[in-house]
């Protein structure tokens, strides 16, 4: 008898223990992460891709935005085929969000065995646009302009080099432009990683590089390479002396995306608590002063209009690779 | 020299900081347990505690990661010998006579070999990053992709001798190695390559630490139960027993492996320093020259004390070499260093070569802290020993469960993904059968490691000279070092000759 009192009493407490849960998240927030998220990276440790991740992670915990840690996953495999297999086959989980580079585009119109349709993953946040410059070794007094540069290159024709991060990457994509453009023979050679790519022409195995600011500003700030022309809308504040190529004359503008992705299908209560965490990420003095530092363009983009931005892109880089012969 | 030695104190001062030595203290013997748990190695004991060090300054930041990158490199060790796990992919040279002596009932000795080569390496590469930093990143500035490919060349050669007699049995076991660190994603045609069965986990290719830790661990595993049935349930390693008399007796012997000590050091920093290499082809290289340069070399792979003193060597000493491309080319010299890379990004500090000019009391006082964890892991290890010894009286019973777990966690930690589990389970059987049919596993674990470095490289040389192998040897760099690579490749062939011609001209003689 007493104990069944006793065990009721139990029974009730729970009760009203899970209710008073239950109706937690009305009184707060809509909805909050439960466990760690699974921050997946479609590249290496150590990449642009990795460091930009470790630094929003960093920003996450130092300013307490959320109740659990952001856990990076790197899954570099097949140029960000293994990560994007991994988190499109994770429908309706709330808990895996992907930062994406423009292989987003590229790796599933390259290989479309791998069933992955972009437009079924949720839209996030855009945190930046990268830009790209053109650079070559400061000892090349010679060339000080794209004029110089064209004419360095024509003289040397395919024995000139131009070191670049992968075969059919966004470096390939730029040294064609620029062959078709000016009608050279540059030869393109493929490294692993913009760092190398950048250490290549400092070293002087490469002739030119159309590295990204990030990645070439140790040795732009020694002074070991400079930049002639960028492939942007408008100059870089921080190369000012650098026209951008459509004031000369050919119309190459070209940036990379460097966006937070959320698994297909995503409760739109978790979406909404994603864009929310990420606009105030990205409006910390800690991203803004990365951006201004690694000259970032790209205002914020979520929702709807990131979704347009991706299709727009998409359609932009098929156009591209077909052009290089890379895809039918 | 003075300016130097003057900013050297001026990182002591730094350093001794109470907050600082205790974060030297604290790295090194977190980096010790890292290092010798296997699969969690330093690369992923950095980047989980990367977080950390939001909370100190950035000089302490990187003070306490590089102090258990050091640890690290020391604790890969501990389990190489005690368990036959290769702790870390750094410390699997270091398994293929530390494991033999520690069946031996010598696991002591190892043990004190392994910590103070350790010592002698990482003090050696730590005054060379002293003085020669400069001249030294500018080596590392113009090895291109026909350097890289000489270097590999090297290495392979320094192996060519390590398998058996059996120079097809070692050819096998090389391109075995070869294939399945083809597998993947090749980035030269960016297209993906050898995934097979269109399983995606093969896509992020064959990790490294599977293979050494499937055909060392569970092979070495599966090797042992089989003894064990047959003996009739003896213990699985010799009675190890540590006293001080055993210490000084082991001291005296190390005196005379200095050779390959000094050596390891030497190779290790150099081939550290060059990007992307790091410290696990460094202490394989060292193991293959110090078999070269024995006079017992069939002592190597049954117990040889420099098998073990010149991969620890070079371990340690490459893991300063490297932080010498992160902090004036802004490029890693290993993947540990490519995640101190993105600390310095969190922190506000541009590498480069600037660096040295704009923070100098980070660079300094990273590399005074150097100094001081080298002593602090050198004096932690050696205090701990007698606890490693006791490790080994476990029972067999007790001991075999708690290392076939420690190997799936290996496993499956460097990617967690459980296909790598699935395949390391695969490997250990193979290598078990491989071993019973007296095929060398070493050259395939070499080949594992410099497959991924050798074929970007000299495919890119070949793109840059249009298809023509010259460009190997016009090189001020490249050049030399092809032309040893070659000659020690092809030594065995000249031992062959020579010693066809020799002997029957001996007996003839003795006749």
């Amino acid at each position: 008898m007493f104990k069944s009192q006793n065990t009721l009493r139990k029974v009730f407490c729970a009760l009203g223990v899970s209710a008073i849960l239950a109706g937690m998240p009305v009184i707060g927030h809509a909805w909050e992460p439960q466990k760690p998220v699974e921050f997946v990276v479609m590249a290496g440790k150590g990449g642009g891709a990795d460091k930009a991740v470790r630094l929003l992670q960093s920003i996450i915990a130092s300013e307490k935005m959320a109740p659990v840690p952001f856990t990076p996953v790197n899954k570099p495999g097949g140029s960000g085929a293994e990560a994007l297999v991994h988190v499109n086959g994770k429908k309706g989980d709330n808990h895996t969000i992907m930062f994406t580079l423009n292989s987003f585009y590229t790796t599933p119109l390259r290989q479309p065995g791998l069933g992955v349709d972009i437009t079924n993953f949720t839209p996030i946040a855009r945190m930046a646009e990268d830009t790209f410059l053109l650079w070559v070794h400061s000892d090349r007094k010679d060339i000080n302009n794209v004029d110089d540069f064209v004419k360095a290159a024509k003289a040397k024709g395919s024995k000139w080099i131009m070191a670049g991060t992968g075969k059919n990457s966004e470096d390939n994509l730029l040294t064609d432009f620029l062959n078709t453009a000016y009608d050279l023979k540059m030869k393109y050679v493929p490294y692993k990683g913009g760092g190398k790519v950048a250490k290549e022409l400092a070293g002087k195995n490469a002739d030119s590089t159309v590295n990204n600011p990030s990645e070439q500003l140790g040795f732009y700030e020694a002074g070991t390479t400079k930049a002639l022309a960028s492939f942007t809308d408008n100059r870089l504040p921080l190369f000012p002396d650098a026209p951008t190529f459509k004031e000369i004359g050919s119309d190459m503008v070209y940036y990379m995306q460097r966006t937070v992705v959320g698994a297909p299908g995503m409760s739109k209560e978790a979406a909404a608590y994603y864009d929310d965490l990420f606009t105030k990420v990205f409006n910390s003095a800690k991203w803004q002063e990365y951006r201004t530092k690694k000259s970032l363009q790209g205002d914020l983009l979520t929702g709807d209009a990131l979704m347009s931005y991706w299709k727009r892109e998409r359609d932009i880089h098929e156009v591209m690779l077909k052009k290089m012969g890379a895809i039918k | 020299m003075l300016e130097i030695l003057g900013q050297l104190a001026q990182g002591f001062l730094i350093v001794f900081e109470a907050q600082n030595l205790l974060l030297i203290i604290g790295g090194c013997a977190l980096g010790l347990f890292i290092g010798a748990m296997p699969g969690l190695g330093s690369v992923n004991g950095v980047a989980i505690l990367l977080p950390l060090t939001f909370l100190v300054p950035p000089t302490g930041a990187i003070i306490f990661l590089a102090a258990i990158y050091y640890g690290a490199m020391y604790g890969g060790a501990i389990s190489s010998i005690m368990l036959g796990i290769p702790g870390a992919s750094t410390a699997v040279a270091t398994t293929f006579d530390g494991r033999p002596l520690a069946k031996q009932g010598l696991a002591d000795k190892a043990l004190i070999g392994a910590a103070v080569a350790s010592f002698v390496g990482g003090s050696i590469s730590v005054v060379l990053f002293t003085f020669f930093a400069p001249p030294l990143a500018h080596v590392a500035l113009v090895f291109g992709a026909p350097e890289e490919f000489a270097l590999m060349m090297l290495a392979f050669a320094t192996f060519v001798g390590l398998g058996s007699d059996d120079i097809f049995k070692t050819l096998f076991s090389i391109c075995i190695g070869l294939v399945l660190s083809a597998v993947g994603f090749d980035i030269i045609s960016g297209e993906p390559r050898l995934v097979l069965w269109d399983i995606t986990g093969f896509l992020h290719g064959v990790n490294f630490l599977v293979l050494a830790i499937g055909i060392y661990g569970i092979g070495e595993m599966l090797w042992t139960v089989e003894e064990h049935a047959l003996g009739g349930g003896k213990s699985m390693l010799s009675e190890a027993t540590v006293s001080v008399a055993r210490t000084f007796a082991a001291l005296r012997e190390l005196v005379k492996t200095w050779k390959s000590t000094v050596m390891g050091s030497l190779l290790g920093y150099f081939v550290g320093i060059l990007p992307a290499a790091g410290a696990t082809p460094g202490s394989l290289m060292a193991y293959g020259i110090a078999k070269q340069i024995s006079r017992e070399p069939e002592k190597f792979g049954n117990g040889a004390i420099e098998g073990v003193c010149a991969p620890e060597a070079a371990n340690n000493a490459a893991s300063t070499g490297s932080m010498l491309p992160m902090l004036t080319l802004g490029i890693p010299g290993s993947p540990t260093t490519a995640i101190l890379l993105g600390g310095m990004v969190i922190w506000g500090l541009e590498p480069g070569p600037r660096l040295f000019v704009d923070h100098s009391e980070f660079v300094w006082g990273l590399i005074a802290s150097l100094y001081a964890a080298n002593l602090f892991t050198l004096l932690i290890n050696i205090a701990f020993i007698p606890v490693f010894i006791k490790v080994l009286k476990t029972p067999f019973t007790i001991l075999a469960p708690v290392i076939f777990t420690l190997c799936l966690i290996g496993g499956y930690a460097p990617t967690q993904d459980m296909h790598d589990v699935w395949l390391m389970i695969v490997f250990g059987i193979v290598g078990y059968l491989m071993r019973k049919l007296d095929y060398p596993l070493a050259p395939a674990v070499l080949a594992i490691v410099l497959g991924p470095l050798a074929e970007p490289a000299l495919r890119q040389s070949l793109i840059i000279s249009e298809g023509s192998f010259m460009i190997f040897f016009e090189r001020v760099y490249a050049g030399p070092i092809m032309v040893v690579a070659l000659l020690l490749l092809f030594l065995p062939v000249f031992k062959m000759i020579y010693d066809r011609v020799r002997k029957p001209q001996a007996e003839r003689n003795a006749g």
